[in-house]
């Protein structure tokens, strides 16, 4: 058990380490949430009119938020694809620990990567102006780690049924993008045409973003505006799904490593 | 079959999308301490082997035990004892290279978890120092693995591999992509260890000058077995030796051949098969002018290529 935890962290460890090598990454995973947050909520909310009763610019720094520790996690744990490319991957899966304990340090390794993301995200928010109290954020660190947990056990079935680097590169968006908008990340989806509805609620992402925002907008009389589902219903969702998301794209994963 | 430490048994592998096994019912065992090559064209079967033992791809059919542990129950067990070096390089190329070393050190198991290697146990870090003298890496042990040679890449894979005191050294064709220089002096580095540590080597290869220094050599192509004995038997079975003389009294050579009813070709120079006979003693007895004497040992080379070509017709 020693030695599986030993393993676990040894394998997070190295995530975490190839992230502060990589300074181009760093700057490279903030472009997004600056552009999104930056100009896109700053212009919407200029431009819509004042009684829509919330700020857009929270809402859509919220969204963002819980949207990039989600993704940034499942596309962190594709590049087991890419060590799997590099060959380095055979180091991993011929060492004497549970195939488990190599998806949860992987899973491990990219949440320290994507909170680290999520720290700066938060220190653009608190620039431009987001009211985020000590106490707030406390409380929406959970909810960050869950949104992580999330997207990497999301991101470990999308990698089991990937071949290559370049259909990763090539589907990830596919299932990625559409996620944006149907779980609200930037436009409300609090009321939907019943096509738009049944999508939005059966993606993943939506329960990450509308976790965070229930963290966030608690108490608030924005909450009824904004707010999908309560904290618990999320949290139950989220962990019913992890659950199925790491045990089936772990055993997947396996599978199709050994049985060529 | 307490000395046995790989036993391979009707091992069958046939790949999800191919028609043809790509590895068709073979059966070999190893012993402990041996130095095993297994050698074959491309695509004969021998990485195909060599992942199915180290416990990276399942077979189809068979029988496999390492160390007398079955692959399928207790591979586990078996990722312990054994250690490998991949065709292709399997380092973390971001990573310094003693950061390599306690990536696998820990995953192994063999040392607790500590987040740098000032906080590492001393006994891991005089290791470490150890080896990196070993490889002659000391000063660049901090360095990424990024800015090494392909030689250095491979020193460093190998005493990676040896740290956890694996019963079995898996290579597959470690020196592949290598220049010359860099692999004579890998190989030398290699049977030192072998001495040093008395590991059984299970390699594959093909190098053939590689093999020649092994203790027996298994030929596979197709993914069926061509032959396995030791090298010496290899070249006895095949090739038999000859001496290539000539003189300038080409008949008067001639006719003391006939004489010691030898079995050979040619008009001069004359090609004399030894049969199991010693050169030297022909060489004594012959009385005529020597202009040309030649003694044909032939390599394992020349013995793989006719039962390749064997094999094909």
């Amino acid at each position: 058990m020693i030695h599986q935890i030993t393993a676990i962290f040894t394998i997070a460890q190295r995530d975490f380490t190839k992230l502060l090598r990589d300074r181009a990454r760093i700057l490279a995973t903030f472009i997004f949430p600056f552009l999104f947050i930056g100009i896109l909520g700053t212009s919407l909310e200029s431009n819509l009119p004042p009684d829509i009763g919330y700020s857009f610019k929270v809402f859509v720094f919220t969204g963002v938020l819980a949207q990039t520790l989600f993704q940034s996690t499942a596309s962190g744990i594709i590049s087991l694809i890419e060590d799997r490319e590099n060959d380095f991957s055979q180091e991993i899966f011929v060492s004497p620990i549970s195939r488990y304990s190599i998806i949860i340090g992987k899973i491990l390794g990219e949440t320290m990567v994507s909170m680290t993301q999520g720290l700066g995200i938060i220190a653009f928010g608190l620039l431009i102006g987001v009211p985020l109290s000590l106490e707030k954020l406390i409380l929406m660190f959970p909810a960050g780690l869950m949104a992580c947990l999330f997207g990497g056990a999301f991101g470990i079935l999308v990698l089991s049924n990937l071949k290559s680097q370049r259909a990763a590169n090539q589907i990830f968006p596919f299932i990625i993008f559409p996620q944006f908008f149907l779980a609200g990340v930037f436009n409300p989806i609090k009321s939907l045409p019943p096509l738009l509805h049944i999508l939005s609620r059966a993606m993943p992402m939506t329960y990450a973003v509308d976790l965070m925002r229930g963290v966030y907008y608690a108490n608030s009389p924005e909450k009824n505006l904004i707010v999908l589902h309560s904290i618990s219903w999320n949290t139950l969702v989220i962990s019913v799904v992890f659950m199925i998301f790491l045990l089936l794209g772990t055993a997947l994963f396996i599978n199709n490593e050994k049985n060529k | 079959m307490k000395d046995t430490v790989i036993e391979v048994k009707n091992l069958v592998k046939k790949y999800k999308k191919a028609n043809t096994p790509a590895v068709d019912g073979i059966s070999f065992n190893v012993k402990r301490g041996e130095f095993f090559a297994l050698l074959g064209p491309n695509g004969a079967g021998k990485t195909t082997t060599i992942s199915i033992l180290t416990t990276i791809l399942s077979k189809t059919e068979g029988v496999v035990k390492i160390a007398n542990y079955d692959i399928e129950k207790e591979a586990d067990k078996i990722r312990k004892s054994i250690g490998i070096i991949f065709q292709n390089p399997s380092l973390d190329l971001n990573l310094t290279a003693e950061e390599n070393i306690r990536f696998h050190a820990l995953i192994y198991g063999l040392y607790p978890f500590r987040p740098s290697f000032s906080l590492m146990s001393e006994e891991y870090r005089r290791e470490v120092i150890k080896l990196a003298e070993i490889i002659g890496i000391k000063n660049d042990i901090t360095k990424p693995v990024k800015t090494f040679s392909g030689g250095m890449k491979r020193k460093l894979e190998i005493v990676r591999s040896l740290i956890h005191k694996p019963k079995v050294l898996f290579l597959d064709e470690p020196t592949s992509g290598l220049d010359p220089a860099s692999r004579k002096n890998l190989w030398k580095y290699l049977q030192d260890i072998r001495k040093k540590y008395k590991t059984t080597i299970f390699l594959t290869t093909h190098y053939l000058e590689e093999a020649e220094d092994a203790d027996r050599v298994l030929i596979i192509d197709q993914g069926k077995i061509v032959t396995l004995g030791t090298p010496a038997k290899i070249k006895k079975d095949l090739i038999d030796s000859s001496i290539i003389l000539n003189a300038k009294d080409k008949a008067a050579l001639r006719s003391e051949l006939d004489a010691m009813k030898l079995d050979y070709e040619g008009h001069g120079p004359f090609k004399i098969k030894l049969n199991g006979k010693n050169a030297q003693e022909i060489i004594k007895s012959i009385k005529s002018d020597l202009t040309y004497l030649d003694i044909n040992n032939p390599k394992l080379e020349d013995a793989y290529l006719k039962l390749i070509a064997k094999g094909n017709k």
